[in-house]
């Protein structure tokens, strides 16, 4: 895991699952000082990095451990943000289907982008699909208010 | 991150302390799936101790589910905390699971 730090954070972290966690955990850690709430960042961010995470590894690198995820976080007052980046060659995100129709419900996969644009405030993917930024903003009333439209 | 597995009467209680998530869901459902070739049908999930399911979580959930059902069993989830159960109301597979509010609850009328 390497560190070039501004203003901002990034990370670059080998494909591992079980890395995820721990990489989730030290973003989280340097948000404190962020005005968003901790129980929104505990909850919506740490759902929305941990799945941009899996995803960029599980389906953007194949799982390829030489494959690598870049992630960039900006820590402002008002707002947290990280951009994800994995070495696929990317995915249509609006290919993949509404988890909570009952033809899908009982399917064991295909929740994270849809919590993903649950939580998150704004969820926005590169042109071809290998890169997401998720956006959550301090002043969402609600704690589970998100509603982002990728 | 750890599962703690037991028994009360003839059901089996496992107890998720940490996270349920992406690095570790396959070490829950091997251990389903041993107690079901055991001939174990009844289980509670329980998530007390249990601070986040990711979606991948959520899916070894839901595919234990339906293998249960299919040998003829049952599976109950309990304990989730408010925001485990916000995740789970999300996806709505607040309607696919009986939830019980404690393990205790989820043991009674098994």
């Amino acid at each position: 895991m390497s560190e070039l730090t501004g203003e901002g954070l990034v990370l670059e972290i080998p494909t591992d699952i079980h890395s995820i966690s721990g990489a989730v955990d030290y973003v989280l850690s340097r948000c404190s000082a962020s005005e968003v709430s901790a129980r929104r960042l505990n909850l919506n961010f740490r759902v929305g990095l941990t799945e941009a995470i899996a995803n960029a590894m599980m389906y953007g690198n194949d799982h390829d451990p030489s494959k690598s995820v870049v992630i960039e976080v900006v820590m402002g007052r008002d707002h947290v943000q990280a951009t994800v980046r994995d070495q696929g060659s990317g995915f249509d995100p609006g290919s993949v289907p509404d988890p909570t129709r009952p033809e899908h419900l009982a399917c064991s996969y295909g929740r994270g982008l849809f919590l993903m644009r649950e939580l998150l405030d704004e969820l926005c993917f590169n042109d071809c699909g290998n890169e997401v930024t998720l956006i959550l903003r301090a002043e969402s009333c609600s704690t589970f208010e998100g509603g982002a439209s990728a | 991150m750890s599962f703690q597995v037991s028994k009360v009467n003839d059901v089996t209680v496992i107890e998720v302390e940490g996270q349920l998530i992406v690095g570790n869901r396959n070490e829950l459902k091997n251990k389903v799936l041993e107690k079901i070739e055991l001939g174990e049908q009844t289980f509670v999930i329980d998530f007390a101790n249990t601070a986040y399911i990711d979606s991948s979580g959520l899916g070894v959930l839901v595919s234990l589910s339906k293998k249960i059902r299919e040998d003829g069993g049952e599976l109950r989830l309990s304990s989730l905390s408010e925001d485990l159960r916000t995740l789970f109301e999300l996806t709505k597979l607040d309607t696919l699971f009986q939830i019980a509010e404690d393990k205790e609850r989820a043991l009674e009328g098994f």
